[in-house]
């Protein structure tokens, strides 16, 4: 490694930090992209069976070139402007969907030492980033000009805005019993405690603890990625595509891999804040990168599941569920949690 | 101040719930409709004049084409109207193999409508469940018929052939292992009523997957629970009939009230709902789907015992066998004269209605005594149901319209006609 720097600093000069960190971030969004194709192909192969079906099989061995050969069909395609439609908006709104979900890669630890920004206010920057998101499908609804993407946008808005809350409490009650807002800090504070030290870590990780805000914060994640059965920003039987109905070619593209890459980073974030991330369920197995991947898989899988499962909610059903179940119950657990760990029967000292 | 108005949204004709050709003008209050106004007719083939310049038998094969998912019903109310005209008895075994038939349309019907109706809701494993069975039910119309869709198997005065001794079999392709093969033929080895046989075996257990998905799911409830609710008193004044006006718990069935075919020889319930909303009528749907199973085994098991003719001997209406045609001289004439000038049919009017899956589908014919109707006039059910909309969808979310849609289970081909 250090070979490597000063072979950089060598080429480079002063410049070379800035080169280092511009490696590192393709480093991270070229595996990151890769992921999210082949997430795409994974979603039509698991629903696909679950719906006595095969999914793609035609483009190479078990369609696995498929993402690529979409993804160029894509490419190919003319992105269409509506005649109606804000030109400069209708452009800039899918680079406002999908920026905010790759830059808030930058602090997600892989493990102890494989993040490309280890900062103190992580998990600050994490939900200040993904709030973001939301601008870029209602300002696509609004550029469009159309009444079926308006709708949607509309439905957005108010269903992002409603299910942030809850999931911002679910991690307050996180950064609580952390005792701090940075993510590799969240982790190891879940290697500590009694099952711990008996060599079952995956009892102390902050799922147990914290289960009504592990499932707060599962179920509004799926609402916050805008998947199925919160999809009704684009309920495909109701309003069409929703926001990106009037989207073709790479714009629609950005917007798929927008959706496809929030629903990783929100399995990634729930696999950090609430399994353990990286570490190993139990003690005489090393912790290691591929937990937090297998784990990521599991909670993607989940995904793929519940979508194909579960009828869509209905719009008002859905900002109920937000404001009249989760709010209620993140606010009593907060005061739960805050209650036990001044109680002498404390887990997180 | 700019004045406030409603959103108006054209809901139709290109949209994924329009069940065809649907164009629904909304009139939203936010997502609330305040007036929903469809318009018919984009999928109109003039099927009612295109009759009176058809022979009596020519037309049979365009009633599959109206509710082009329970063909076979359509066909039951052209014949049944058809034979009242021309005062004619069907036989004993037709009458079996068309109420086993019209069961077997039924059951094809609503799974066709559970999984669209599942898939408008969001629920979209469903339509792949139901499609998986309703390919058996494809298999035993081409079994008779040789078409899948659109079968013109009944005819005035019985159905076209007895039932055949084998089915069709699956044959080993590039993309069809012998061994794959052998397994999909396995219950298709014996008659098509061993075939059926099977298939009524195999069908509760997947009915009971159905109601697994959806019939205790809250998300599932939540969207059908008190949507579009029918009063009783307004479903009779609207003219609903079949599961919408079961729905509001009115008892009422053609096949018990007015039995046709051998529906009098056959033991069914009638399920009834209560509160006649979607959730209602989806129960009354899936309980019919049981019943028309058992009616279809209890078919099965008559038609097993009782050999016989399938179509009346009287051959001015249907054709005579082929071998008395060819050493007959009277068959031969017979044979000549229907298929150059078709049945004529006495002068007069006759209306005949089955209980289709849908409602009451009704043919009325008015003949002046020649081989082609002087006017026919089709009763659909779903054009009636379809003018319910507004009041149905009234003050409730867009997302309801979708569910109500779904519940009405309007096909187009017969609402345009």
């Amino acid at each position: 490694m250090d070979a490597l720097m000063n072979f950089g600093q060598g080429i480079f000069g002063g410049i070379w930090p800035a080169v280092w960190t511009l490696l590192k971030i393709v480093l991270i969004v070229a595996p990151l992209m890769l992921s999210i194709a082949y997430l795409t192909w994974a979603e039509r192969k698991v629903i696909g069976y679950m719906q006595v079906r095969i999914g793609p099989n035609r483009v190479g061995p078990w369609g696995l070139i498929q993402p690529i050969a979409d993804g160029l069909k894509l490419l190919m395609k003319e992105i269409v402007v509506p005649s109606g439609a804000n030109k400069a908006i209708f452009i800039i709104a899918p680079m406002l969907a999908i920026a905010p979900a790759l830059a808030a890669w930058a602090v997600v630890p892989f493990n102890e030492t494989l993040v490309l920004a280890n900062i103190d206010a992580s998990l600050l920057y994490i939900m200040a980033i993904t709030s973001m998101g939301v601008y870029g499908i209602i300002l696509s609804g609004w550029a469009s000009n159309s009444k079926y993407a308006f709708l949607g946008a509309m439905r957005a808005a108010a269903q992002m805005v409603s299910y942030e809350i809850s999931m911002g409490f679910a991690l307050i009650c996180v950064l609580m019993v952390s005792n701090s807002l940075n993510l590799v800090d969240i982790v190891h504070a879940q290697d500590q405690g009694r099952f711990a030290s008996w060599g079952l870590s995956f009892l102390s990780w902050n799922w147990l603890p914290l289960l009504p805000m592990f499932l707060v914060y599962l179920i509004a994640g799926v609402a916050e990625t805008n998947r199925a059965p919160f999809d009704v920003c684009e309920g495909e039987s109701e309003i069409v595509a929703g926001f990106h109905v009037e989207y073709s070619g790479m714009a629609f593209a950005v917007f798929f891999l927008a959706e496809y890459g929030n629903m990783i980073l929100v399995s990634t974030l729930t696999s950090i804040m609430f399994l353990g991330g990286w570490l190993s369920p139990v003690g005489f197995l090393p912790d290691g990168i591929l937990w937090l991947f297998a784990k990521v898989a599991a909670i993607l899988f989940l995904f793929l599941w519940f979508r194909a499962t579960f009828p869509r909610y209905r719009y008002d059903q859905l900002m109920r569920l937000g404001w009249k179940v989760f709010v209620p119950v993140c606010l009593i657990w907060l005061v739960v949690v805050g209650v036990w760990m001044m109680s002498p029967l404390n887990i997180w000292n | 101040m700019a004045d406030i108005r409603n959103f108006t949204l054209n809901f139709g004709p290109q949209h994924p719930a329009a069940h065809g050709v649907l164009r629904l003008v909304l009139e939203l209050d936010g997502e609330v409709v305040q007036r929903a106004d469809p318009h018919i007719g984009l999928l109109h083939r003039a099927t009612e004049k295109l009759a009176e310049t058809r022979t009596w038998v020519q037309s049979v094969p365009y009633m599959d084409r109206l509710d082009y998912v329970s063909m076979m019903c359509n066909e039951h109310a052209y014949c049944l109207a058809t034979e009242k005209l021309l005062g004619i008895e069907v036989p004993e075994r037709g009458k079996y193999i068309r109420t086993m038939f019209d069961e077997i349309t039924r059951i094809l019907n609503h799974l066709l409508w559970i999984g669209c109706h599942a898939l408008d809701v969001g629920a979209m494993t469903m339509a792949l469940y139901t499609f998986r069975e309703r390919e058996d039910l494809m298999d035993a119309y081409e079994a008779v018929s040789g078409a899948r869709l659109h079968a013109a198997y009944y005819r005035p005065g019985g159905v076209y052939r007895d039932l055949p001794d084998r089915m069709p079999q699956y044959e080993a392709s590039t993309w069809t292992s012998a061994k794959k093969a052998g397994e999909l033929n396995e219950n298709r080895s014996g008659s098509l009523l061993d075939f059926l046989e099977d298939f009524t075996n195999r069908f509760p257990t997947y009915h009971s997957e159905y109601h697994t998905l959806l019939t205790d799911n809250r998300i599932w409830k939540q969207r059908l629970v008190n949507v579009g609710v029918v009063t009783p008193e307004r479903a009779k004044q609207m003219g609903f009939t079949g599961a919408m006006l079961r729905g509001s718990g009115i008892a009422w069935d053609l096949r018990k009230k007015q039995p046709y075919a051998a529906y009098d020889k056959v033991e069914f319930d009638v399920p009834v709902g209560v509160n006649g909303d979607s959730y209602d009528r989806y129960l009354v749907r899936m309980e019919e789907m049981l019943q028309s199973n058992n009616i279809i085994k209890q078919c099965i098991a008559w038609l097993r015992k009782n050999p016989g003719p399938v179509i009346t001997d009287n051959h001015k209406v249907a054709p005579p066998p082929r071998e008395g045609m060819k050493t007959n001289m009277e068959e031969l004439i017979h044979h000549f004269k229907l298929f150059t000038e078709g049945i004529h049919v006495p002068a007069g009017e006759a209306y005949a209605a089955v209980e289709h899956p849908k409602g009451e589908f009704g043919i009325y014919f008015i003949s002046d005594g020649a081989n082609k109707p002087y006017r026919m006039k089709i009763r659909a059910p779903g054009y009636v149901h379809l003018a319910g909309m507004d009041e149905m969808s009234r003050g409730h979310m867009l997302a309801d319209v979708v569910t109500i849609i779904g519940s009405q289970d309007i096909v187009f081909g017969e609402i345009d006609r």
